[in-house]
């Protein structure tokens, strides 16, 4: 009975949609109130119904019902129970609710918080929105029905793949596609400017919270991503290019060129037809991304099971929804006006360099991603394009975007004088190169990479220091009043170029300083790596919920004292029959050391991998950095004083 | 304005190309065996290691040549279909058993039944390498010349047995 309400919720909800994506876009071309004023009762009625179905389908994980199909092909009654609750979104099914409840929780964000936007706009977004949801709605209602019955039931699941039985697998997803569907509200936005044909700074003012917020989502899901990757894959990677995480790396990409893309159409007035693509090509590039993990046109280890009706539909709703917008820009993009005027030496053009390179770098990781099918397309056979692509088409793209991140937050709005940025930036320049060259060598590895890496990283916390020194210096206010009187969204900025700045110095010295031995050990060998001596105290066999395991440990100690131990476990997990490695981790600031237990050798012996991973932590920290930078931006005054002044609206109009 | 039409144009090309790779499967690997001898080899047999099984045995004969392990959990899934196949005596099956112990490889047999006219014992891998046999299951077509045929990586499943490989068979026989 339950898993039909849900069904049933889903119909309502799409009907609901379908109101909501239709009549108050009409009304907002036709000047019908009654019409524009369905949009928020629609999409508050939109969220309630997705949100039930939603809650019936958790609701079958947690009873256990095997008679629902999708229960029972990824879950099982030994799995515990918050992963069987994150089993919701564990397959194809599931993972597409989450997508359009995830969806309706940021339209109904959207009607909550638009009270100060004007009737036909609010109307408009909340429209395109609704059809974005009419879309997901129809393809889960037509080939991927989460409560589809299996008659007779099943008496057990056939459990959660092993892989996504982890904690990440409760955090990553739901933050991720809080990113991913986040950009469909500067979509929205967009569409809904190009629509009605005002594209002004007050359109930029409104879209930037939305698309920060969503960045900051984004950022947070992809970091999470990325250390459960380092964590659970078992051999300490964090980045892989696959064609999936290039998926949500490739929207990242794009909406960070349109946080600095909006910052520009705001202040300036310019760029405007610049920043409408790039709303629309970041929400297209997540859709994009769905059908590559559904379609089954791509190898990756994330492919949901592959139906072609599935990927057919995906595509066909793709051609109508990124189509139909990028028409609707090839039409009404020329009536933009072009903005202020700029000189070559100045904020705007500087910005403008880094969002053609960020959107470079997003096109040239699309091509190696569907590189490989472009070719078997065309009929020139099967290649795999992998990270040594993209490790040299990116580095090359990034270098010249970070060491432009140094200069365009001092440069001058409109016209800035190259000798006076030169003269001001001249001890940033001078400390980076000096640290670039004598840090690897007091290290002991000075390859190019490596200084090139150190020297752009302290480029961008050198001038970063730079611009807050000047921003703090002279006048005669107490310091704590002068960085009061700073606006928070400048802060963001420099705590998020910070961040880019640990994320590069993690980067560089794990890819310049890592190493790792792989080595049979019995109990009581030793093992030496950077320094440690690593002794491995045996593996005893112990017993999980749903899995069993064999538990390494290594005791690990320098000059003789104790430092930590290491607990690596082998599980095999009984239900799939998968084993699974679990790695054993000490991190810390200055490097994580990491191991993990291979396969079992004759006489109680091991295969055991071990790898020093200097500040490989730093990555994740910078991530965080970023993500933080963005709340600061979200706190700022100038958001809250809208909020306030409308209130005392409100009063007066109470008054009046 | 030309230039504003340039993002609809690439799009629409990009997905040509994405209408085109729903209908190619990025997991089918081609075998560069394929067109080529089956490479030879004389192994022992799982039921009698005193003899010897060896592919030049088959030459003017259609058979299947399953590398499969009883380690290897795919391998489960594709056996019963494979006991199916062997009963209808439709087209001989001969099986290699690739890295294993004789004792599994007998037991797992003993207890799924054996679709095997004979089994050659792969014990360290090598004809595998000869093979380029880089998962388990894997199956071969072998025709009258003893040419590969075609090779299916990963389990057969109901559609590529009907699909795919009996036609095939059935043309191979008739030639």
């Amino acid at each position: 009975m339950i898993p039909e309400i849900g069904h049933f919720a889903l119909i309502l909800a799409l009907l609901v949609s379908l109101v909501l994506g239709t009549l108050p876009i009409i009304g907002a071309a036709s000047g019908n109130a009654v019409w524009m004023g369905l949009a928020r009762p629609a999409a508050r009625a939109q969220f309630l119904l997705i949100a039930v179905a939603f809650v019936c389908l958790a609701y079958a994980f947690a009873a256990m019902d095997y008679s629902v199909m999708y229960v029972a092909a990824n879950s099982n009654s030994k799995l515990p129970i918050q992963f069987r609750i994150a089993a919701v979104w564990g397959g194809h099914e599931g993972s597409l609710l989450l997508w359009a409840m995830i969806l309706s929780i940021w339209t109904v964000a959207v009607s909550l918080f638009s009270k100060h936007l004007p009737d036909d706009m609010r109307a408009r977004i909340l429209g395109v929105m609704g059809l974005v949801s009419v879309g997901f709605l129809l393809f889960m209602l037509m080939v991927s029905n989460p409560f589809e019955r299996l008659i007779p039931a099943a008496l057990d699941g056939r459990d959660l793949n092993p892989l996504l039985q982890d904690p990440g697998m409760i955090f990553h997803p739901p933050m991720l596609y809080m990113g991913y569907v986040g950009f469909s509200v500067a979509f929205a936005f967009s569409i809904a400017a190009l629509l009605g044909g005002q594209l002004d700074a007050a359109w930029a003012r409104w879209s930037r919270p939305w698309t920060t917020l969503a960045w900051v989502f984004l950022t947070l899901g992809i970091m999470a991503g990325s250390n459960w990757a380092y964590y659970e894959l078992g051999w300490g990677g964090w980045w892989f290019w696959d064609a999936v995480e290039n998926a949500s790396f490739m929207p990242w990409l794009v909406g960070t060129a349109l946080i600095h893309s909006l910052a520009v159409t705001e202040k300036r007035g310019s760029f405007k037809a610049w920043t409408v693509l790039l709303a629309i090509c970041a929400f297209s590039l997540s859709l994009l991304g769905t059908f590559l993990v559904r379609s089954g046109v791509l190898t990756s280890v994330h492919a949901f099971a592959t139906d072609p009706r599935r990927g057919l539909f995906i595509l066909a709703f793709l051609v109508v929804v990124i189509g139909g917008s990028l028409a609707l820009f090839a039409w009404r993009a020329p009536t933009i006006g072009r903005g202020g005027k700029f000189s070559v030496i100045s904020r705007e053009s500087f910005l403008l360099a880094n969002n053609v390179l960020l959107a470079v770098a997003a096109i040239s990781v699309l091509l190696g991603t569907l590189y490989p099918l472009f070719l078997d397309a065309l009929g020139f056979g099967k290649i795999s394009v992998g990270p040594p692509y993209f490790d040299s088409v990116f580095a090359p793209l990034m270098a010249p975007a970070l060491f432009l991140m140094g200069i365009g937050p001092i440069a001058r709005w409109k016209n800035a004088s190259l000798p006076e940025l030169a003269k001001r930036l001249r001890w940033a320049f001078g400390v980076s190169i000096a640290t670039a060259i004598i840090l690897p060598l007091l290290l002991g590895n000075l390859t190019p990479m490596i200084g090139l890496g150190l020297f752009l990283a302290v480029w961008v916390f050198a001038t970063t220091a730079n611009l807050v020194y000047q921003r703090l210096r002279g006048s005669d206010q107490a310091l704590i009043t002068r960085i009061k009187s700073t606006p928070r969204s400048w802060w963001g900025m420099v705590a998020a170029h910070l961040g880019i700045a640990v994320f590069t110095v993690g980067v560089t010295i794990v890819k310049g300083y890592e190493s790792e031995i792989a080595v049979r050990m019995a109990p009581g060998d030793v093992a030496h790596l950077a320094g440690f001596d690593f002794t491995f105290v045996g593996v005893d066999e112990i017993q999980g919920p749903n899995y069993s395991a064999s538990r390494g440990q290594l005791r690990v100690t320098k000059n003789g004292v104790e430092r930590t131990v290491l607990t690596s476990e082998k599980r095999l997990y009984t239900v799939t029959n998968m084993p699974m490695t679990e790695a054993g981790i000490s991190p810390a600031v200055i490097h994580d050391l990491y191991a993990s237990l291979g396969e079992p050798l004759t006489d109680g012996a091991w295969s055991v991998r071990i790898y020093h991973k200097p500040m490989v932590e730093w990555i994740w920290f910078g991530c965080l950095m970023m993500g933080f930078g963005g709340i600061l931006a979200l706190s700022d005054r100038r958001y809250r004083i809208k909020k306030r002044s409308k209130d005392e609206a409100l009063a007066n109009e109470a008054v009046a | 304005m030309r230039r504003f039409i340039l993002p609809l144009v690439i799009f629409l090309v990009v997905a040509g190309f994405l209408f085109k790779g729903l209908n190619l499967d990025p997991r089918e690997v081609p075998s560069p065996l394929v067109g080529k001898p089956a490479p030879q080899f004389s192994l022992p047999r799982l039921d009698n290691p005193e003899t010897v099984f060896t592919p030049k045995e088959m030459l003017g004969k259609v058979w299947l040549f399953n590398v499969w392990a009883s380690w290897c959990g795919a391998c489960r899934d594709e056996h019963p279909l494979l006991v199916e196949l062997a009963k209808t005596g439709f087209v001989p099956v001969y099986g290699m058993d690739y890295k294993d112990t004789r004792e599994d490889a007998q037991q797992w047999l003993d207890q799924r039944g054996n679709p095997y006219v004979a089994t050659a014992m792969d014990i360290d891998g090598q004809v595998g390498i000869d093979y380029g046999v880089y998962g388990v299951p894997e199956t071969y077509v072998i025709d009258k010349k003893g040419t590969i045929a075609y090779k299916q990586i990963g389990p057969i499943t109901e559609e590529v047995l009907r699909d795919k490989l009996i036609p095939l068979i059935k043309r191979l026989k008739a030639q």
